[in-house]
């Protein structure tokens, strides 16, 4: 059994989607989750048994809305899709053919997906638009399967990832924050088809960096495409993945027999004592930021561990960097106050602490 | 944010209470502001789902759209928004004051002005999306909306377009002024929780700011779960007070938070310069009054290149004018330019009253002062200083060594040939100085809009409100 498989234990893997993927590259200096993810451990539950349930949630409105646009775009063949790949990509109108991969069998998709993107870089023009296809990436010695929107072939030999978003652009702008998860979701998609072009011995370029954002448009339901470049996400994306392959170094310096088991009993509930759970997920060192809270699982189980360490993490990075080589609340408030000698390389912080410390005082007294 | 705001928020987390970073108010606070806590429909760009809002933290009004789908409910609602927010916006036009300008016709500025109080920059956010989808609607021709829509539209344009420029107090998020006083526990990140930055203010640090269904999300997105478990089944039902109900459920804490809010700055002394600022302010609004009165066309979906450049050069320069005047009001402001040199206080130890420079006709009273000081002096001699003792006095750096910095008065002294008493500090007496300084900038030279040059787009079509921005679906 590998040392990825002994820290998971008897709990089943959970799959990697693309999101999960793209959220790895959120925080990459946290030993605890390169661990837990390399593993394939089900983080929401871990913190859900842990007593610290995740604050995400979507709402059915924002579900109902996201499908329903989902829906309008690929009704009739993709047909509204298709037209505005024509227009944004320069698609010939005689070469667009429509395949969905979904039609045949879950547990074929995946080769039928390989067949068919096989047979489009040999014959050039066959096929344009596929719709539901199944991608797969190796993270850390795990296959994961990906399901991206769709992907669109264009004449050019050029493949573009579709990715279709419920968020509205407003004239021309869309939410910054939403527009960046896309294309950090959408880079994993590139990479994952590249890999699959690679494998079958054909030149992984022919995957544009380009991918095309489907949105809807103002107020309105209509959809509006957009060319977006996510070179920089998977240079990126493939830093953190060819890091996690690397994990063994990080297993290494972990305590002996250390596991994330949650012992699922019969009904697939853990059965861990919580206590037991949470000294080992400590055993993994986390690095904790407040922008945590809108990416991992995990995260008000670190926080409320970064809170009893009194860790100055907790203020976030801008707080943290400015305190420069000062981890802890009480370190830097012991500097602050002139109650601790600095130790090395700390001079200059502790006189910095303690000239604002004195000027607060002659402020506010 | 300085290191100086960082330790408070170190001291916070000791002490478990919020810290001021902050001596003085540094927004205007209006005798009757509006308080608007708007909501949306998930999973919509600009969806209104009910609001909050009113000047009398007893009487709140609610406004629900109870089936957010209906194009028509969603109209009324805008309609009824614009039947609470119009009135209120107008009622401060009646009474103006003259003001007379160098080179310009005078003109007429409100004694008082309206203001709008969010939540959070969310809220903000969505005021500026709802201003969009009814500032081109029409009130004639094919679907036509109920009157006052395009109105409403093009003042809640307004109000978020001056809750971004800096120093305004026309509009604003709750949550960014009191951070602007207080420093919490916990990370900006979260501060952006109005309920968690009111608790670290007042009560200390608590795990129900984040559960929802104590304190329910300060909007304009609801609670997952409130959306799953009571406002679907709710509507569902198709029952109208049963939404209406709900909704009340998540706006109610919100608004006793935002009054909570208000208290909180309102007791706080005013800094000396806002009240400048809020005559900026009523000129700006006064001015869109006027713009509106002349039948001016709803505000462009964007600016065209010389106006976008325009606006830009005008919101820096409002930002270092905030920047300046909030250190010269408040001290502890000043205290971060102290930290980083820029500034310097300290106690007059020296003073040469009568140093005169220059012979004859040309000579001129320029006092000499020396300061000893703790603060480290990173000014280099021949800067020019400001003081806040002195407003209207400019002086230059001449030395700073070991603690003792010389400077020379240069401005304010008359033409006397001995100070006036008092114009120049006395020995013993406690300065500040610093090279921050509210010069004049003057506004960049851009070329007209119908001279844009090619590299920026050239010259933009004239806007003209077109039929289709009139009936933009809203869905």
């Amino acid at each position: 059994m590998n040392r990825l498989d002994a820290l998971r234990g008897t709990t089943p893997p959970k799959p990697h989607d693309a999101r999960a993927i793209a959220a790895l590259a959120a925080n990459p200096g946290c030993t605890r989750r390169a661990l837990m993810d390399g593993a394939g451990i089900d983080k929401g539950a871990a913190a859900r048994h842990l007593g610290f349930p995740a604050p995400f949630g979507q709402s059915p409105f924002a579900i109902t809305r996201g499908n329903a646009f989902e829906a309008l775009v690929k009704a009739d063949g993709c047909a509204e899709l298709l037209r505005m790949l024509r227009e944004l990509l320069g698609l010939p109108i005689a070469e667009v053919a429509y395949h969905d991969v979904e039609n045949v069998g879950a547990h074929l998709r995946h080769t039928h997906t390989r067949a068919l993107i096989d047979r489009a870089v040999r014959e050039e023009d066959a096929g344009t638009v596929y719709d539901h296809p199944l991608f797969t990436l190796e993270i850390a010695g795990h296959t994961a399967y990906l399901e991206p929107d769709v992907v669109a072939f264009q004449l050019g030999g050029r493949f573009h990832i579709v990715e279709i978003k419920s968020f509205a652009v407003i004239d021309g702008q869309a939410d910054p924050a939403a527009a960046a998860a896309a294309a950090r979701q959408a880079a994993v998609y590139v990479l994952a088809l590249r890999g699959l072009l690679e494998e079958l011995g054909h030149d992984p370029l022919r995957v544009s960096h380009e991918v095309v954002l489907v949105c809807p448009e103002n107020f309105a339901n209509r959809p509006v495409a957009t060319l977006v470049d996510v070179r920089r996400q998977l240079a990126v994306l493939r830093r953190q993945l060819a890091r996690m392959t690397d994990l063994d170094r990080l297993i290494d310096a972990l305590p002996d027999g250390l596991t994330f088991d949650l012992m699922p009993d019969e009904d697939g509930l853990p059965s861990r004592p919580v206590a037991e759970l949470a000294d080992a997920v400590r055993g993994a060192a986390a690095r904790y930021a407040p922008d945590c809270l809108s990416t991992c699982d995990l995260c008000f189980f670190c926080r409320d561990e970064a809170r009893q360490e009194g860790a100055s993490d907790l203020l976030g990075r801008h707080v943290r960097d400015e305190l420069g080589g000062v981890a802890s609340v009480g370190e830097a408030l012991a500097l602050a106050d002139g109650a601790r000698a600095p130790a090395e390389g700390q001079e200059e912080i502790a006189r910095l602490l303690r000239g604002a410390e004195r000027l607060r005082r002659e402020c506010l007294t | 944010m300085s290191l100086l705001t960082s330790l408070a928020r170190l001291r916070a987390v000791e002490a478990g209470r919020a810290q001021p970073i902050a001596t003085v108010r540094h927004c205007h606070l209006s005798e009757r502001p509006m308080v608007f806590i708007p909501l949306k429909l998930a999973g919509e760009a600009a969806a209104p789902l009910a609001a909050m809002l009113g000047t009398d933290r007893d009487a709140p009004r609610l406004l629900v759209v109870t089936q957010p789908r209906n194009r028509d409910l969603r109209f009324a609602w805008a309609a009824e928004l614009a039947g609470v927010l119009v009135p209120y916006v107008e009622s401060f036009l009646g009474s103006t004051e003259t003001v007379e300008r160098r080179n310009a016709d005078p003109y007429e500025r409100a004694l008082d002005a309206p203001q709008l109080l969010l939540p959070n920059r969310a809220g903000v956010a969505f005021t500026r999306l709802l201003g969009r989808s009814t500032r081109f609607r029409r009130t004639d021709g094919p679907y036509p909306v109920p009157q006052g829509v395009p109105l409403l539209g093009r003042w809640l344009t307004y109000f978020a377009e001056r809750a971004a420029y800096p120093g305004s107090s026309l509009a604003m998020a709750a949550t960014e002024e009191l951070a602007r006083h207080w420093a919490s526990g916990q990370s900006a990140l979260e501060d952006a929780n109005l309920a968690a930055l009111v608790a670290w203010i007042t009560t200390g640090p608590s795990d129900e700011a984040e559960d929802p269904l104590v304190w329910p999300p300060a909007g304009p997105a609801t609670d997952p779960g409130f959306d799953a478990e009571v406002l679907a089944p709710a509507m569902e039902s198709e029952s109208a007070e049963r939404v209406t109900e709900a909704l009340r459920t998540q706006l109610a804490p919100t608004w006793r938070l935002m009054w909570q809010a208000v208290d909180l700055l309102r007791a706080l002394e005013p800094g000396a310069g806002v009240a400048q600022r809020w005559e900026q302010d009523r000129a700006s609004f006064s001015g869109m009054a006027a713009q509106i009165e002349e039948g001016a066309p709803p505000q462009a979906r964007r600016d065209g290149a010389v106006a976008a450049a325009a606006r830009l050069a005008r919101m820096e320069r409002a930002q270092a004018a905030y920047d300046v005047q909030r250190a010269y009001d408040d001290p502890l402001v000043m205290a971060e330019y102290r930290l980083t040199g820029e500034a310097f206080a300290g106690e007059v130890v020296e003073t040469v009253p009568d140093n005169t420079e220059g012979e004859g006709r040309s000579r001129k009273l320029r006092p000499l002062v020396v300061v000893k000081t703790d603060d480290p002096v990173r000014i280099p001699p021949g800067t020019s200083l400001g003081t806040p003792q002195r407003r209207g006095q400019g002086a230059e750096l001449v030395s700073a060594d070991g603690g003792l910095v010389t400077l020379k008065i240069t401005k304010g002294m008359g033409r006397g040939r001995t100070p006036t008493p008092g114009a120049v500090p006395e020995p013993g007496e406690r300065v500040c100085y610093t090279s921050l300084t509210d010069d004049f900038q003057g506004a960049p030279a851009l070329p007209e809009a119908e001279a844009t040059p090619w590299t920026h787009g050239g010259p933009p079509p004239a806007y003209v409100p077109a039929d289709e921005d009139a009936v933009e679906e809203w869905s």
